[in-house]
C-alpha cells in the first residue's frame, strides 16, 4: 500500500496506545471520548469452539471450550453493546464454526444495531442460503470464507471434510448475490503452498475482493503439527513471489494479503500490533484475552466477561496490563530501537520456546536461541512429514510436549 | 441487492479520470468516529482514515457527479487550481478503487 502520491487516506489497523505512561493505566472506564480513543478497534469473537473440519492447524487451544459453557445469546448480545460503548469498530464473528451457535442472527442483529462493523469467519459448509440471507438481512457487513486448497481431495484430507469444495463454491455465490464482499482466506503451509497462484485465481473466480494467503503461524494445533506443516525456506520464497506477481497482475481486481510465517522473516513480527494495543478477543466461555493465543502463557490469569465490565478488563486487567508498552521489557528489546515497531515479538512464542514471556520472541535474530529455532524449521520442512494430529477434542494430547526447541 | 452492487464481475481494473462517476458500495461505511474525533472508513478487515479533503471528495460521490464536476466544485470552493485539485483527487480515487473502497457507479 501507499505506492502512490495520495496521503489523504491513511490505514490504520490500530488505535493509539492504551497507555500514556508506563505503570498508569490509561483513564478511570466510562464511556467517554477519552476512552473510545484508547479502545480496540477490533474484537474477534469466538463464538463456540465447535466445528465439523478438523484443521491440523486450527488457532483454537488445543484445549477445546465444551458448548456447555458457552456464553448465552444475552450474554453475548450485552457484550456487542459494551464493545461499541468502549469505541471498537469491527468484529469478527469467528469459532469454532460460528454458524454453529443457533442464535448468530440474533447476536448479529444487536451488533448492526449498536453500529458495529459485522465480519463473519466462516468454513460455510453448514450454511444454507436462508441462513445467509436472514443474516444479510439482520445487519451482516462481510463474509470471509475459509478454502483449505483448490485441490478438492487435499482440502478434504487437510480438514478431514468430505465434499467441503462444493459447497464453499456454492456459498460464495450467495454471498456475491446477497451484494455482500468476499474474502477467501488460504491457510498455507507445506501440504498446499504448491497451489498459491491457483488459490489467488480461484479468489478472483469467486468474485472476491480480497484474499488472505495466510501462512500458518505456529501455536497452538499449528505447534502440535508444525513438522507437518512448515514449508521450506525454498516453497517459501517461490510463494511470496508468486504472490507479488498476483499483486500485479490483479491490481484493482483482488486486494491480496499475504501472512508469513515469522521462521523465514527478517524480524518478528508486531504480534497484534503490540500486545493488548488494538485487538480483544473473547473465547466462548466469556474469557477475555489480548490476543486468541495468550492462554498458552500459563503464568497468566484471564478476567471473565461474566465478572467484569469490557472496559474494565481491557484497560485494568491483568493480562492486558502484563506486557502493554514497553516496560515490562529486558534487554535486548529495552535499548532496542525497533522496540515499537514489533513490540520484541510475540509474546507466546517467547513463552513456549523459553519459558519467560518477557523474553524477546526468538524469531527476532538478537534472541539467544534463534539460529536453534531457525534450525527447527529448516530440519522439519525437509523431513518427511508425519500424519496430522487432527483437530478434535483430546485429539492432541499426547502430541503436546513435543516440539520445543528448549 | 441495492443499485449501488457491482455488475456482473469482469475482472478488470477500473481506471479512474475526469469522467468516471464513482460510488461507495453498500458496504464501505464512511462514519464519524466521534468518540476518536476523526472520520474514519470502515471496509473488510480495514479501517481507513480519511483527512479533511478526502472526506469533501467523499462525501460528493453521490452516484451521479463525475470526479471532473467534483473537481470544478472543489477548486472554486477552496479556490485552487483545477489541474492541481483534479490530478490529486484521481490519485487519490484509483488508489481507494485499487482497494475495494469505490466502484463505478450506474448513472441514472
Amino acid at each position: 500500500m501507499n505506492e502512490i502520491a495520495p496521503t489523504h487516506v491513511t490505514e490504520t489497523a490500530m488505535p493509539d496506545v492504551a497507555r500514556i505512561a508506563d505503570g498508569q493505566p490509561a483513564c478511570e472506564t466510562g464511556p467517554d471520548a477519552a476512552l473510545c480513543a484508547r479502545a480496540p478497534i477490533g474484537m474477534l469473537c469466538e463464538l463456540t469452539h465447535r466445528c465439523p473440519l478438523q484443521c491440523p492447524y486450527c488457532s483454537n487451544p488445543v484445549e477445546l471450550e465444551r458448548a456447555n459453557v458457552e456464553l448465552t445469546t444475552a450474554e453475548w448480545q450485552d457484550v456487542m453493546r459494551q464493545a461499541a460503548q468502549l469505541g471498537v469498530l469491527q468484529i469478527h464473528l469467528s469459532g469454532g464454526e460460528p454458524t454453529a451457535r443457533k442464535d448468530l442472527e440474533e447476536i448479529v442483529r444487536v451488533a448492526a444495531e449498536v453500529g458495529l462493523y459485522t465480519n463473519l469467519i466462516t468454513a460455510g459448509v453448514t450454511l444454507t442460503r436462508e441462513r445467509l440471507a436472514k443474516l444479510v438481512e439482520v445487519g451482516l457487513d462481510h463474509v470471509q470464507l475459509s478454502v483449505q486448497d483448490v485441490d478438492p481431495e487435499n482440502a478434504d484430507r487437510i480438514a478431514a471434510y468430505k465434499g467441503g469444495m462444493k459447497k464453499k463454491i456454492e456459498v460464495a455465490g450467495w454471498v456475491k448475490e446477497a451484494g455482500l464482499p468476499l474474502t477467501i482466506n488460504c491457510p498455507i503451509h507445506r501440504q498446499n503452498i504448491h497451489n498459491v497462484p491457483r488459490m489467488i485465481e480461484f479468489a478472483v473466480e469467486m468474485g472476491a475482493g480480497r484474499v488472505e494467503i495466510a501462512h500458518v503461524q505456529y501455536y497452538a494445533w499449528a505447534l502440535v503439527n508444525r513438522a507437518s506443516l512448515m514449508p521450506t525456506k525454498e516453497a517459501f520464497l517461490k510463494a511470496a513471489k508468486q504472490v507479488e506477481e498476483a499483486r500485479e497482475k490483479y491490481k484493482g481486481v483482488i486486494v491480496i494479503d499475504a501472512i508469513v510465517p515469522d521462521y523465514y522473516a527478517k524480524f518478528p513480527k508486531p504480534c497484534m500490533g503490540g500486545w493488548a494495543r488494538g485487538i480483544v478477543n473473547i473465547t466462548p466461555s466469556g474469557r477475555v484475552l489480548p490476543c486468541h493465543a495468550a492462554e498458552s502463557i500459563k503464568t497468566l490469569a484471564f478476567d471473565n466477561i461474566k465478572d467484569k465490565p469490557l472496559a474494565e478488563i481491557w484497560l485494568n486487567g491483568a493480562a492486558f496490563q502484563a506486557y502493554r508498552g514497553t516496560s515490562w521489557m529486558k534487554e535486548p528489546c529495552r535499548s532496542c530501537p525497533r522496540k515499537e515497531i514489533d513490540y520484541g515479538g510475540c509474546r507466546c512464542q517467547a513463552f513456549a520456546l523459553t519459558g519467560d514471556a518477557t523474553n524477546t520472541d526468538p524469531a527476532c535474530s538478537l534472541s539467544p536461541l534463534h539460529a536453534q529455532w531457525q534450525a527447527v524449521a529448516e530440519v522439519e520442512s525437509h523431513s518427511e512429514p508425519p500424519e496430522f494430529v487432527y483437530r478434535r477434542v483430546g485429539g492432541a494430547a499426547k502430541k503436546l510436549e513435543t516440539h520445543n526447541v528448549s | 441487492m441495492d443499485e449501488t452492487s457491482e455488475p456482473s464481475r469482469v475482472p478488470t481494473r477500473l481506471m479512474v479520470d475526469g469522467d468516471t462517476v464513482l460510488a461507495l458500495p453498500r458496504h464501505i461505511k464512511l462514519r464519524h468516529d466521534a468518540g476518536r474525533g476523526r472520520w474514519i472508513i470502515l471496509a473488510p478487515e480495514r479501517v481507513f482514515n480519511p483527512d479533511e479533503t478526502a472526506v469533501e471528495v467523499l462525501q460528493r460521490l453521490d452516484g451521479q457527479r463525475s470526479v471532473s464536476e467534483i473537481a470544478e466544485a472543489l477548486s472554486q470552493e477552496y479556490q485552487a487550481p483545477l489541474d492541481v485539485v483534479t490530478t490529486d483527487i484521481v490519485a487519490m480515487l484509483q488508489d481507494l478503487t485499487d482497494k475495494g473502497v469505490l466502484i463505478q457507479a450506474k448513472r441514472g
